[in-house]
């Protein structure tokens, strides 16, 4: 399935006319996901920021030991954190401000983070228990 | 009348109208997320019977803060501004040679533009509809220039159709005009419109779509000198003995319509983009220099609050100095306007009521990211007669904006090189501020080839990446605005919120400014009101 993802990660691979291509490319890893999306404030080694404000550590973060947690703070987003689950009701204007990860990327992603940057869980997520997630929304969005 | 027999089906023209309702329905979006509210300016705010003594702290130097401690020291009250940076202005900003600039993960670029040239990270026009903003820079002497914002002589480029080549506006949107015009043309005279007209209607209608889409007596769209009058020609008419013009060839109207260019040219049609519009002369950043001037030493800088608490008789701030000494200290007054964004305000520990504090964790920030490339020469101007506007492009890009300013100069130039929204903003963030450069760099050049030779330097902000946002504006959707948006502004107690996130006009300097008016006049009418101490 052709996701924003996809085609971007293909397009900043640098070849452009890959990006249709991307339609029936191979799912992105989770730490391709993390390289291109993540790490944009949990920053490459998870380490997280301080600011005024602060993008939580990855790395010895003892909230990842849920992965229903992570996942839910993915897909539905977390006080900062945007959502990377569909939020159909900002209608067109959606695709301007937001980004989506499909499930089984949600997975993949969540699954990296829970065994990268020092973290060692063995338990895995798959595109299942993340659509089992839907309904269960984020309180603080709701 | 049968699909059959008709040339141009009804399903044809159905898709037709679907096609251009994109737009339409993109623009309902953007109105209700608040893109396009009026905000007419009713003169100076009354402030008067200040309660002798009285005192406010403002959170935040930026456009929402220093509005408000601009009127509310006029007013005779005692103010005091704590701000994050170690300027003022907030996302009023503007990035000139020499400024150096850090993000969160530590990497510090150094504009290295020339002299007179710049970049706005953040906001960079003005709509002459915005009157508070506009009424600050006549008050603080902030000259202002057009922006331009409507050009037909940019670009509508995607990378999958017309090989990938850049076309130009004006050509498209004539084309796409015409076209349109040329289908309608033939319904209306088969009588296909299944519209309520009138057969002399149906006349007045022909007339209307030959005169809007260039047609011809035929009502057909073709090579002409009618049409290369709105499309260009492939010789401009001149004097002498090679005065003779040669027509433009209009693109396929099978291209015009499967390019999905049309999802362009509407958007200078928008409320907020149509002309006039305004930016200041050297930068947006020059209106909050003019406040910080203004406002001189009530604002401290490099203040990092971290806790907001409020008793019956006034609140507290606790803040770290993040310059040397990192110390906490305090700071106290009868009042407190807090226009921290709500993307760290969630984060700080401050006493009001469940209302507020849900509405402040209810509004995630949507990424945005700004590259300003520096050129050797203005090519854009020189080769391709672009002075100012915007190319609008399917790559990650998504946008380059040509300077309003210095036109005809023979020095080096100064673009927009990437303005991204959404997915390809996420992955600019992603980057480090070298590969997002070298990114806009290389996509940019696919549709200036110039950029290839002529690139000298350039400087990247993506918004999730500043220190002093962590994001770029605040996302309301129409269901989180019923339910919080009213709990975020009214006043708690002491506390009162501004910002652009405490506004029908998300994004836009005039929803800080006019929210901080509102929350100044609702918390000037507590303080009168015997709250005080």
């Amino acid at each position: 399935m052709r996701t924003a993802l996809t085609i971007l990660a293909i397009a900043l691979s640098g070849d452009i006319a890959a990006r249709d291509a991307a339609q029936t490319a191979a799912k992105p890893t989770g730490e391709a996901i993390y390289r291109h999306v993540c790490q944009g404030c949990h920053m490459p080694d998870g380490e997280g920021a301080k600011g005024a404000g602060t993008y939580p550590a990855l790395a010895g973060n003892a909230k990842l030991a849920s992965a229903h947690f992570t996942a839910s703070t993915v897909y539905h987003g977390r006080h900062n954190m945007p959502h990377f689950g569909p939020q159909p009701e900002l209608g067109e204007f959606e695709a301007y401000v937001t980004m989506h990860l499909d499930d089984e990327e949600i997975a993949s992603v969540v699954n990296y983070v829970r065994s990268h940057f020092g973290n060692h869980y063995t338990d895995e997520l798959t595109a299942k228990d993340v659509a089992a997630l839907h309904a269960d929304a984020s309180p603080e969005r709701k | 009348m049968s699909d059959r027999n008709t040339p141009l089906s009804r399903r044809e023209l159905l898709r037709m109208i679907g096609l251009t309702a994109g737009g339409a329905a993109m623009y309902q979006a953007m109105t209700a997320l608040g893109f396009a509210k009026e905000s007419k300016r009713k003169g100076p705010i009354d402030l008067s019977g200040v309660p002798r003594g009285a005192s406010v702290l403002i959170l935040g130097a930026g456009m929402a803060g220093m509005t408000a401690a601009y009127e509310l020291r006029n007013a005779g009250y005692s103010v005091q501004v704590l701000e994050y940076n170690a300027r003022p202005g907030g996302r009023n900003w503007t990035l000139r040679g020499g400024d150096t600039y850090t993000e969160l993960g530590g990497a510090t670029q150094t504009c290295r533009f020339d002299e007179g040239l710049y970049v706005n990270p953040g906001p960079w026009r003005l709509p002459h509809h915005h009157e508070h903003v506009l009424h600050y820079c006549r008050e603080l002497g902030v000259r202002v220039e057009p922006f331009i914002e409507a050009n037909q002589n940019v670009y509508v480029h995607s990378t999958t159709a017309f090989d990938g080549k850049p076309v130009r506006l004006r050509e498209y949107n004539s084309d796409f005009n015409g076209t349109v015009a040329e289908l309608l043309a033939k319904s209306v005279k088969q009588n296909g419109l299944d519209a309520p007209l009138s057969s002399e209607d149906g006349e007045i209608l022909l007339e209307a779509l030959q005169l809007w889409g260039a047609l011809d007596k035929n009502h057909r769209y073709v090579e002409s000198n009618d049409t290369s009058d709105r499309r260009g020609y492939k010789r401009a008419p001149g004097g002498g003995l090679s005065a003779r013009p040669e027509y433009s060839k209009p693109l396929a109207p099978k291209d015009v319509i499967g390019s999905r260019l049309w999802q362009y040219p509407w958007l200078s049609s928008v409320y907020e983009f149509q002309e006039t519009l305004f930016q200041p002369v050297g930068g947006m950043g020059r209106i909050g220099e003019a406040f910080g001037r203004e406002l001189g030493k009530l604002i401290r800088y490099n203040a990092r609050v971290t806790r907001i608490e409020q008793d019956e008789r006034g609140v507290t701030v606790h803040y770290e100095d993040t310059g040397k000494s990192g110390a906490t200290q305090h700071a106290r007054a009868d009042w407190c306007l807090c226009t921290i964004p709500l993307s760290i305000l969630s984060q700080i520990p401050m006493n009001v009521g469940a209302a507020m504090a849900h509405a402040i964790a209810a509004v995630p920030y949507a990424s945005a990211t700004k590259v300003g490339l520096q050129f050797k020469r203005r090519f854009w101007e020189e080769d391709e007669r672009i002075y100012g506007g915007i190319t609008m492009t399917d790559l990650p890009i998504q946008q380059i904006g040509y300077p309003s300013y210095g036109f005809f100069d023979r020095g080096k130039g100064v673009l927009l090189g990437a303005y991204a929204w959404g997915a390809d903003s996420f992955h600019f963030n992603a980057m480090s501020p070298e590969e997002r450069v070298a990114a806009a760099v290389k996509y940019g050049a696919q549709i200036h080839p110039q950029y290839n030779e002529e690139f000298d330097n350039g400087i990247a902000v993506a918004w999730h990446r500043s220190p002093f946002t962590m994001g770029c504006f605040g996302i309301w959707s129409d269901a989180a605005r019923e339910k919080h948006y009213d709990n975020l502004c009214a006043i708690d107690g002491r506390i009162a919120l501004a910002g652009e996130h405490a506004s029908y006009l998300p994004a836009w300097q005039e929803g800080a400014i006019t929210s901080a008016l509102d929350a100044v006049r609702r918390l000037h009418e507590r303080a009168v009101g015997g709250a005080h101490a």
